[in-house]
């Protein structure tokens, strides 16, 4: 047994340093243009942010649209702290965001814990305690990270740019992601109580609001660096394939172990069956919020690593209708399946923004968003679970008891099994 | 399994095919890429865009080409998006290796483009981006390699604000899209030109672009009886804005920039109006009686402004090679600085910050035509 | 959330709290209270001005409505949003705009019977372009069910969401080349001629084009009556195929359950058809209503308000016909008086602040019955 996926995880390992190792040799001599290196990177980060929402929606079940909501706070609270830096020389948005994020992240867990023993507490009635406590909190610490700004500055200033910039921006990433988590989760409390498909409409009306609000940054919000619906520039462009790579990598093995865990059992439970779920003692409230919030955090930090790619933000990006990205590039590649998200999320822009671009004959250029959905149509015809259906590499197979009958047939790919209607009931 | 292996097995092949093409460098041809939002939110802009430049460059490959090559057009889908704008840039620059861009028509498109131009030292000449940050770096220095062929903000605003208090008019209300840039632009130095010299502005009030129900403000424009609707946005707005503006009852005149510049507005909406604009259709000059004529003879319908802008920036590129002499970027580049090139819309000069300097003409709207009545210098 | 057996003792004041949900109550009321003072205060200072937004909120509802009860129908009977809704709609609106512009069919009553009245005649030739366009759209939505939706019936329901926003992005892109639709923003010409009334002390009077409207106030227009009108009867005649028919009474059996309502002898395929035909129907009246009360065509005019009339839908409870219609006429208010008196670029972020505080509060909107738990 030990030998075995002793055995596994050497090959996966080795296969992805290998593939990585390629890839940056291929860059560094030239072979793979800055053309096809922004689509692997991009790539890259779909994959993180689908990686997010197959967690949800794939292994547990709620058919969340507002993953690109959390994608943009994550992207624009990153570059707002590398922008500060590389423009400013200010490290007053690290440290005033970080402070928030501790704080507000600190009360969240300890107020978790005491709310969690009050039975009875409804989800709205949470929902203010805990907005009113991150509310106060974010006060504080917009104070304190003002004041910590200050000495900080003046040591990332004695250090070479090079360094100190990239610093600051895996900082960046982190918190950009941590925010996005601690947002989902205030946002997730009473929304997640919803059922599936009402779900869905609130989070993508989340994305829409978020899209609004970043709209009007610079007027409602006050941030004037984000320029609203004018764009934001000058965020530096540090995001090499090595970051996204190294991200994904991360990301990839903590989902791998999370769902090998007791913890992903009880995850997966929740989709195949709530009541079931809840008559074997699964808290279900809380495994639904964790893998919420996880998610999510994965969309920020797919977001903040996507700011720094271009180095421009534009809420267009964050439109809702990208919001369907994420959800098609989970379905195409399998719902539930870890391979099959990573390997969709490189083809799809290989191929939408890729292929379609080079094989279009001249005068054809108006077709290529005709093309692409005819291709989404018989793909989804073809293969109705995805192209990988539930398939896994050995290193992220999970040697689980076999399922219930109808739900292994719902999620095989036998062609001769009656199908299941539904996924999330 | 096996349908896996032959998607990704054909996915390869595709690849490797297209990778492969032969990409570059044929020593006859000069080659000008054109990044338009042929999809995404306003192909229209797109194809007006794409026609406008592939004419001038089908009559100057008529007049025997640049440099004595013929010119070759590559087109590519940019969608007025940051994403699919730096994909289609990456592109043309690498696979087809141009060294000059035409494009694109949205800042938003533009400002990612024009950072990759400027990395590439590849020539960018955006006809209708007004955004500053186009042609700026983010310390304020100027791009080498990027141009413009539009008017910037401050002019137009200030030409429109001018001629409404010429016209004896003392209030203006002010209607803008939040999300545009060159409306907001105009909008902004409309107000404070306006203001300025003497008038007021009664109110202003800001929509998004996908509205199509203005009765919410247009009754307030109703209620505060200003004399002047400063409305700069694109055609589609000012059609839909006109046409319900008058069931509401405004008697406010409609004015706005070169946006409302179409064979699509509806001159009943506007009638009445007043816009800025690049040229006057009825000018004598050849320049603009020939782009007229070619422009109805081969797509049979008139110009816009966005499909003259384009057209000019084109040619202006085009001049700017001729000066330099080579197919160098750099000497181009420097070459447009000094250009000093007679286009569709006037004389046009390049500034400090590689905008145009040209004068605007003001239009009328009235009775189902548009009609000539001022021209300002800058 | 967690039933931990050890909790310590709590005080009875937290108990008090918990238990009466004072906490909710207070986020609830604050809420209200601030859209209510909003509302009171624009009210107060401008009666008329407020009567004259609700008068155009109303006017967008029942626009509205004809979109939502697609969505909610279509729901209703095969749980899918179908997102391609709003891009019949746009096939509507394109439909009445080419009859009418390019083959003149509104003017057929006159050509034929050349003595008729002008008002009788631009009423029969409306008519008929109305009904052209829902008979498009019908034909329309029946093709892309059975292409597209049929044979995904036994797969996964989020492989028929992503169908549809496949087909949606289809219809868009494919309606905008040069020889299908086109890719520009066209003006839409109306079938007649706009009237604008004005109501005020002195009772309702035309208004004279160019003229300034006198104070104190109301203005609206024929076009807005003819929404009104045309929205009610279209509603009313789907309530009673609903309600009365036999095919109705397949609907909701359909609806309730597909594999009893196929024992029972019902041509499940064939009412989901129906279903379809029926919404889009409704839709493309829509389409052709929309184009004339905000005259520009475009192919992407069916994305926003297809949202909007999805939200309304969800709002009022999927599923159900008069929830539609109350939650397009509460969006169509939202809307209008958030333009009005809040904030134009944010109406769209309050209209899905109030679907979310309204979820919160009914989670299956203001209509809609409890979630059926389906195996």
């Amino acid at each position: 047994m030990f030998k075995r996926i002793d055995r596994n995880s050497l090959l996966f390992f080795g296969v992805t340093i290998g593939f990585f190792v390629v890839v940056q040799v291929l860059i560094l001599v030239g072979v793979l243009t800055p053309f096809y290196e922004t689509l692997l990177r991009l790539g890259a980060v779909y994959a993180i942010v689908s990686l997010g929402l197959n967690m949800i929606y794939g292994f547990n079940g709620q058919f969340s649209l507002g993953q690109w909501g959390f994608y943009a706070i994550g992207a624009y609270t990153a570059a707002d702290i590398t922008f500060r830096w590389t423009n400013q020389a200010s490290t007053a948005g690290l440290t005033v965001l970080l402070f928030i994020v501790l704080l507000v992240g600190a009360a969240i867990l300890i107020l978790y814990k005491l709310l969690g023993r009050l039975r009875g507490l409804d989800a709205l009635s949470a929902f203010t305690v805990y907005l009113l406590a991150a509310f106060g909190l974010a006060v504080v610490g917009v104070k304190i990270g003002q004041v910590v700004a200050i000495p900080l500055n003046s040591v990332l200033a004695a250090l070479p740019a090079g360094i100190a910039t990239t610093i600051v921006y895996v900082l960046a990433v982190i918190i950009g992601a941590l925010i996005a988590a601690e947002v989902s989760f205030l946002f997730g409390l009473p929304v997640l109580t919803l059922g599936s498909d009402y779900f869905g409409i609130a989070t993508l009306g989340f994305t829409i609001i978020v899209k609004v609000l970043l709209d009007n940054s610079d007027t409602l919000l006050g941030f004037e660096e984000m320029k609203g619906a004018r764009g934001m520039i000058g965020i530096p462009k540090v995001t090499t394939w090595f970051w996204v790579f190294l991200f994904l990598m991360i990301v990839i093995v903590v989902v791998r172990n999370l769902l090998h865990s007791s913890y992903g059992r009880a995850i997966v439970s929740v989709r195949e069956d709530e009541i079931a779920a809840k008559a074997m003692g699964i808290d279900v409230g809380h495994y639904k919020t964790l893998t919420f919030v996880l998610g999510s955090f994965f969309a920020g930090l797919a977001g903040a690593l996507y700011a720094h790619i271009n180095g421009f933000l534009h809420p267009d990006m964050f439109n809702f209708i990208k919001s369907f990205d994420p959800m098609i590039i989970v379905v195409f590649g399998g719902l539930g399946s870890v391979t099959g998200t990573v390997f969709a999320a490189f083809v799809w822009p290989l191929v939408l923004e890729g292929l379609l671009r080079q094989i279009l004959p001249p005068g054809f250029e108006t077709w290529r968003y005709v093309v692409y959905p005819l291709l989404l149509l018989i793909m989804m015809l073809l293969k109705p679970n995805g192209l990988f259906g539930n398939f896994e590499v050995p290193y992220l197979r999970q040697v689980l008891p076999a399922l219930r009958k109808k739900i292994s047939t719902e999620r095989s790919q036998a062609p001769s099994a009656p199908a299941v209607k539904e996924v999330n009931g | 399994m096996k349908t896996r292996v032959a998607v990704f097995a054909l996915l390869i092949v595709a690849m490797l095919l297209t990778a492969c093409q032969p990409g570059a460098a044929g020593g006859g041809t000069i080659k000008i890429a054109i990044l338009a939002p042929l999809s995404g939110p306003v192909p229209t802009f797109g194809v007006s865009t794409r026609d406008g430049a592939l004419l001038a460059i089908e009559e100057a490959n008529a007049k025997g080409g640049v440099l004595g090559k013929k010119i070759e057009a590559v087109v590519a889908d940019s969608q007025c998006t940051p994403d699919p704008a730096v994909n289609a840039a990456n592109k043309v620059i690498e696979q087809d290796k141009v060294h000059y861009i035409v494009g694109e028509v949205c800042s938003s498109a533009s400002i990612p483009i024009s950072e990759i131009a400027e990395k590439n030292k590849v020539i960018q000449i955006s006809p209708t981006s007004t955004n500053p940050t186009v042609t700026l770096n983010a310390d304020g220095t100027t791009k080498k390699y990027v141009f413009r062929a539009c008017f910037i903000d401050p002019f137009q605003g200030t030409v429109m604000a001018k001629f409404a208090l010429s016209k004896g008019y003392k209030t203006a209300f002010i209607m803008f899209d939040q999300g545009n840039d060159y409306v907001r632009g105009l909008a902004e130095f409309f107000e404070k030109a306006f203001s300025e010299a003497g008038g007021q502005i009664v109110g202003k009030e800001s929509y998004t672009k996908t509205d199509t129900d203005f009765s919410a403000i247009l009754t307030k424009v109703a209620e505060s009886k200003a004399e002047v609707l400063f409305l700069p946005d694109y055609y589609n707005i000012v059609n839909l804005v006109g046409a319900q503006a008058k069931e509401k009852g405004v008697t406010a005149v409609m004015m706005g920039g070169d946006g409302w510049d179409s064979a699509d507005l509806d001159v009943k909406a506007a009638d009445g109006g007043f816009y800025s604009n690049h040229y006057d259709a009825a000018d004598t000059r050849p320049i603009v009686q020939s782009w007229v004529a070619n422009y109805q003879k081969k797509y049979n319908s008139v110009p816009d402004a966005l499909a003259t802008l384009a057209y000019d920036a084109t040619n202006l590129l085009l001049a700017g090679i001729a000066k330099a002499g080579v197919d160098d970027t750099d000497k181009v580049a420097a070459a447009m600085e000094t250009l000093n090139f007679e286009a569709v819309s006037g004389n046009v000069t390049f500034d400090k910050q590689h905008n145009p300097i040209k004068s605007a003409v003001v239009i009328a709207v009235k009775d189902g035509k548009k009609t000539f009545t001022a021209s300002v210098a800058p | 959330m967690n039933s931990t057996k050890a909790v310590s003792p709590t005080p009875s004041f937290i108990e008090m709290l918990v238990r009466r949900r004072v906490l909710r109550t207070f986020f609830l009321v604050f809420l209200v209270a601030v859209v209510v003072w909003r509302i009171g205060t624009a009210l107060w200072a401008n009666p008329t001005l407020f009567l004259q937004q609700v008068i155009d909120g109303l006017r967008l509802g029942f626009v509205y409505a004809l979109i939502a009860l697609g969505y909610t129908m279509v729901y209703g009977i095969v749980r899918l949003i179908n997102f391609a809704h709003g891009d019949v709609f746009m096939i509507g609106a394109f439909m009445s705009y080419l009859a009418i512009a390019r083959v003149q069919l509104h003017l057929w009553p006159t050509k034929v019977f050349p003595g008729i009245s002008p008002v009788l005649a631009s009423g029969i030739g409306s008519i008929t372009v109305i009904l052209l366009s829902m008979a498009v759209c019908a034909l329309a939505a029946i093709t892309i069910e059975r292409v597209a939706y049929k044979p995904l019936r036994s797969a996964p329901r989020i492989s028929a969401l992503i169908t549809a926003i496949g087909v949606s992005f289809f219809l868009e892109y494919f309606g905008a080349l040069d020889f299908v639709f086109t890719p520009n923003f066209i003006t839409y010409k109306r079938p007649f001629d706009v009237t604008t009334w004005v109501f005020g002390s002195g009772g309702v009077q035309a208004l004279v084009p160019g003229q300034a409207i006198p104070e104190n106030t109301v203005t609206f227009s024929n076009i807005s009556i003819i929404i009104v009108i045309a929205t009610i009867f279209l509603l009313v005649v789907l309530q009673y195929i609903v309600t009365q028919t036999k095919i109705g009474k397949a609907m909701r059996a359909t609806a309730y359950d597909q594999q009893t309502a196929r024992l029972m002898g019902i041509n499940v395929n064939g009412i989901i058809s129906v279903t379809f035909a029926i919404g889009a129907g409704l839709a493309g009246a829509a389409g052709m209503l929309y184009a004339i009360a905000f005259p520009q065509v475009t192919f992407l005019m069916g994305v926003l308000p297809g949202l909007k009339a999805f939200v309304a839908a969800v709002l009022g409870g999927i599923g159900s016909i008069p929830g539609a219609f109350v939650g397009a006429l509460i969006m169509g208010q939202a809307e209008v008086l958030s333009a009005a008196y809040i904030s134009t670029p944010m109406r769209d972020a309050i209209a899905f602040t109030i679907l979310i505080v309204v979820l919160l509060v009914r989670p299956t909107g203001i209509f809609g019955e409890a979630q059926r738990e389906k195996a």
